[in-house]
């Protein structure tokens, strides 16, 4: 019987092996596929049964865990959740995270790699495991003017730092109440987002960074700058300003807003063309530079990039291949130009910055749960989009626009204001888009703003009713603070 | 089995063997005090504090443990060390995770405001008492293994009868689908468990007796022997009785662990691969024919082949023990970091799920070797038994723990589709640990009698003067 026990010891040990190699199959190999399955609630559990990390403001939560005692253990609270949405993004038990809370879970929820540490340490110390802490580099008073301004409207607000790409204020209307989708209650959370994503004016959208719309004539803003680095023009240089535009290869006559000439005899310098936002001398000018120009241009100040603050913004776009009518549209910011609010901020920024353009960033600190920091803000040139000469032409231009021009409600007594207006036709016969771009003071400035206020009126007016009020507002609460 | 013999001889004249008692108190000790740890980590990990029961169970484990090394280091001195502390390690990690659950269950019932549930770590603590015990009286009864042979007969009918008891009307009980329990008054008990140690012990005499004539072989096929057709009586009996326990108990794993058992058995009897070859056929031949025939089976086979599919209904059980084992990952959450249970009956049939959630892969590597050294060293008992009787019972205790824990860690681990068995050792429930305390017990008696050095014998050519049989 010899033979037949041995044969017998190894079937029984390839059954156990079997095992084993099973085991490790789920165990180790599928196990991300496991963990990430629909419906597996306990990747869920484990997240809630951890605190996890607060976003913060000015050392001041705008997220964070409180415990509970049901069987998710901790329950996401935002103070202030809608004025933040837009920054926070949502914690969700049913609809996942966005914002901060997806773009910094790793370090939120205590899972990042370089807390491996911390994590041992409460683990073997028998502690709960903690997450870390996020601080963003908004400014408190500059999104409450935000938030204030675009009460009752449909926009957004983005306000940089120039100097550094520091995202002061990330704003959109209308908003979400985020408390609302982290609650426990699956119904009510269902129910909520239900209700959000009928509302056609889509609250769920962040509109600062994700939604482009043509930017008018703050896009002029881009030509002008084009326009002096291109060496032929200078502010004083003399432009055609007719009381209407031919556009080339067409019978389409396109005309001021105002419907008159730019200057005496349709002559117009291209400062003055700027401060009254002349569209004839502007789509003149932009096939003088050529489509090429323009979007080489515009791509020094980030346009056809994405950024990711961390959060993902859209791509700004330069239409690919206009003929000369489409060009002169172009110039203009309309035809296929779209900007997000974020991307027309940076313009702002990269002018009062001598010209360099920042990547833009909202977190100013990451810190592991006992405080010690992680990662902090960095500022990082993106590219130098003029010479620091022409960026202070350019500049001066725009200080010509609020004082002199179509910007006057920026004016902010006793600081210079550099801004541009705009006023985006999305299609006929549907509310303009009001645009408004600023940087304060202008000769070294601390703020950067662009404001989008969607169902504006039909007139260029509208950009220095609606937008600049609210860029002024927002300059003054960083200038003050 | 002429040559061992001699050689058993040859060896146990020359020298006193070494009992090895004190390794197994040592051994015994590692494991009641891991098994301790395991308690307090559980409790700690699942309540916040030790809870009250922790001390109980481990004064009752550490009671048991010792009064089971006393009991073998005075009547089976000579035993294999290793087996007893092995079984010891699965029952403690089981009991601890049992008594971890609890924790769980207590934390529900408290949230909901019902009353505490019973602690069923401290029943299943009482229940290895009980197995101990059983353990001790199989050592104190059975005091030469052979002797079991006197009632080939007996013990076989009551077997079958224990077999088929559920399905006797008024007395079965119909849990989760399968027919396997009685109800007698307010106890419930599985029978099959105690059926598979008589039955074992049958089938190893019956082979005994008849394994000359199943190894005769009359014609080739294929290289293969093929046995004698009024030889196939045996096989075709216990099969049909597998098949009986597929329809009337619906119970896939038992049929699968008594037909494996016997086959198992005929081939370590005979050394014919033919018996294997025809076990594996009609095993085939059954399993297809009950997936044809029967929605229960036909249940298992689609649930195990997406289990995902199902997840809300009849593969709940199995996907989120997946969850659980992948949640635990390489190292495990850690004892009572987890959510084993998720996972309903996870303090049964599923404790292999919970313990590898909670103590990762390297925990049920841990198990599954535990099994693999009792299963290896009851077939080293087996390879040194220098009687047939004496291998055979051992190898086809061997084949129970290593096929019962074979269908229910691979059924847990969706490696084959899930049938309910208990996991020797481990799982909550008196029947099953009952039983395997009293197989531990025969393993220990039969490998005390292979070690134990023979007493000086007399043999004819030895003595000086001659010998006079008078009987």
């Amino acid at each position: 019987m010899t033979r037949s026990l041995n044969r017998l010891a190894l079937g029984l040990l390839v059954l156990m092996v079997a095992l084993m190699v099973q085991l490790t199959r789920i165990q180790v190999l599928q196990r991300a596929e496991l963990n990430s399955m629909p419906g597996n609630q306990r990747t869920l559990l484990t997240e809630y049964s951890r605190e996890r990390g607060p976003i913060l403001v000015d050392r001041a939560p705008i997220a964070e865990s409180v415990s509970t005692d049901d069987d998710l253990q901790y329950l996401r609270e935002y103070a202030a959740g809608p004025m933040f949405a837009s920054a926070t993004g949502f914690y969700s038990i049913v609809y996942g995270a966005t914002g901060l809370e997806k773009a910094e879970n790793p370090v939120l929820s205590g899972e990042d790699p370089r807390l491996f540490v911390d994590r041992m340490q409460q683990l073997f110390g028998g502690r709960q495991i903690k997450g870390g802490a996020v601080t963003t580099t908004l400014d408190a008073a500059a999104q409450r003017a935000a938030w204030d301004g675009l009460k009752g409207k449909v926009g957004s607000v983005v306000a940089i730092e120039p100097s550094t790409g520091r995202i002061l204020a990330q704003v959109q209307s209308p908003s979400f109440d985020p408390n609302g989708l982290s609650s426990h209650n699956s119904k009510e959370v269902n129910a909520y987002y239900r209700s959000l994503e009928d509302d056609e004016d889509k609250p769920l959208l962040n509109r600062p960074i994700a939604k482009t719309n043509p930017p008018g004539s703050t896009f002029k803003v881009v030509t002008a700058a084009a326009a002096l680095e291109s060496g032929r023009f200078e502010p004083d240089s003399i432009l055609p300003g007719p009381q209407t535009y031919t556009l080339p290869g067409s019978s389409v006559e396109l005309p001021n807003w105002t419907g008159t000439e730019c200057g005496p005899d349709g002559r117009v310098t291209l400062a003055e063309a700027l401060a009254i936002s002349c569209n004839t001398a502007f789509a003149w000018l932009g096939n003088e530079l050529g489509a090429d120009a323009l979007r080489d241009q515009a791509e020094k100040f980030g346009f056809e990039e994405s950024f990711e603050t961390p959060l993902r913004a859209a791509t700004s776009r330069f239409p690919a291949d206009p003929d000369p009518a489409q060009t002169a549209m172009s110039a203009i910011g309309q035809f296929d130009v779209r900007a997000t609010t974020l991307q027309m901020a940076m313009v702002s920024a990269a002018i009062g910055n001598g010209g360099v353009t920042m990547r833009p960033g909202i977190v100013d600190q990451t810190a592991a749960p006992d405080l010690k920091p992680l990662e902090t803000f960095r500022p990082r040139d993106f590219a130098q989009a003029m010479s620091p000469q022409n960026a202070a032409k350019l500049t001066a231009m725009l200080v010509g626009v609020v004082n002199g021009g179509t910007g006057s409600n920026a004016k902010i007594p006793g600081v210079e204001v550099a801004g541009k207006t705009g006023t985006a036709e999305t299609a006929k016969n549907r509310p303009a888009i009001a645009w408004f771009i600023s940087f304060a003071p202008a000769s070294n400035p601390r703020v950067a703003v662009a404001v989008a206020v969607e169902n504006a009126g039909v007139s260029e007016v509208s950009g220095n009713q609606l937008a600049a009020p609210i860029a002024r507002a927002v300059m003054q609460a960083v200038l003050s603070g | 089995m002429s040559v061992p013999v001699i050689a058993g001889h040859a060896q146990s004249v020359q020298s006193s063997q070494p009992t090895r008692r004190n390794t197994e108190l040592a051994l015994l000790v590692a494991v009641w005090l891991v098994g301790a740890l395991a308690l307090v980590l559980a409790s700690e990990g699942a309540a916040g504090e030790v809870v009250a029961d922790v001390q109980t169970i481990v004064l009752i484990e550490g009671a048991c443990l010792l009064g089971i090394h006393l009991v073998v280091r005075r009547l089976a001195p000579y035993a294999d060390p290793i087996m007893l502390p092995a079984a010891a390690a699965l029952n403690v990690l089981g009991i601890a995770m049992i008594g971890r659950l609890d924790l769980a269950d207590a934390k529900r019932a408290a949230a909901r405001g019902a009353d505490i549930p019973e602690s069923v770590a401290v029943q299943q603590s009482i229940w290895l008492a009980v197995g101990v015990v059983a353990c001790a009286i199989v050592l104190i009864v059975v005091r030469d293994h052979r002797n079991l042979r006197r009632y080939t007969y007996l013990v076989g009918l009551a077997g079958l009868v224990l077999l088929l008891l559920p399905m006797v009307p008024g007395l079965g009980l119909t849990i989760r689908g399968a027919n396997l329990w009685i109800a007698i008054g307010p106890f419930t008990f599985q029978p099959a468990e105690i059926s598979k140690v008589l039955l074992t012990i049958f089938f190893a005499s019956y082979l005994v007796l008849t394994r000359e004539s199943l190894s005769l072989i009359r014609h080739k096929f294929l290289g293969l022997g093929v046995p004698r057709g009024r030889d196939l009586g045996p096989i075709l009996v216990a099969w049909a009785i597998a098949m009986g326990i597929v329809v009337f108990q619906r119970d896939l794993g038992t049929a699968a662990m008594f037909f494996g058992l016997f086959v198992g058995l005929l081939y370590v009897a005979t050394g014919r691969r033919s018996w294997i070859v025809l076990g594996l056929l009609l095993t085939l031949v059954g399993a297809v024919g009950s997936y044809l025939a029967f929605s229960h089976v036909q249940i298992r086979v689609k649930v195990w082949l997406d289990p995902f599919a199902y997840s809300d209904t009849e593969g709940y059980q199995i996907v989120q023990a997946l969850y659980g084992f992948a949640s635990g990952g390489m190292m495990g959450t850690g004892w009572g970091a987890g959510y084993p249970q998720l996972v309903p009956f996870a303090e049964s049939d599923f404790i292999f799920a919970a313990l590898g959630e909670e103590i990762g892969l390297v925990g049920g590597f841990a198990v599954i070797v535990l099994m693999a050294i009792l299963i290896q060293r009851a077939l080293r008992t087996a390879h040194a038994s220098r009687d047939p009787f004496g291998t055979l019972l051992v190898s086809g205790y061997a084949i129970v723990l290593g096929l019962q824990s074979f269908i229910v860690l691979g059924g847990v681990t969706k490696l084959i589709p899930h049938t309910g068995l208990t996991t020797p050792f481990m799982s909550a429930g008196g029947s099953s640990l009952l039983a395997n305390w009293i197989i531990l017990g025969l393993l220990l008696r039969v490998s005390d009698h292979v070690r134990r050095p023979d007493p000086v014998i007399h043999r004819p050519e030895d003595s000086t003067t001659e010998v006079v049989h008078v009987s």
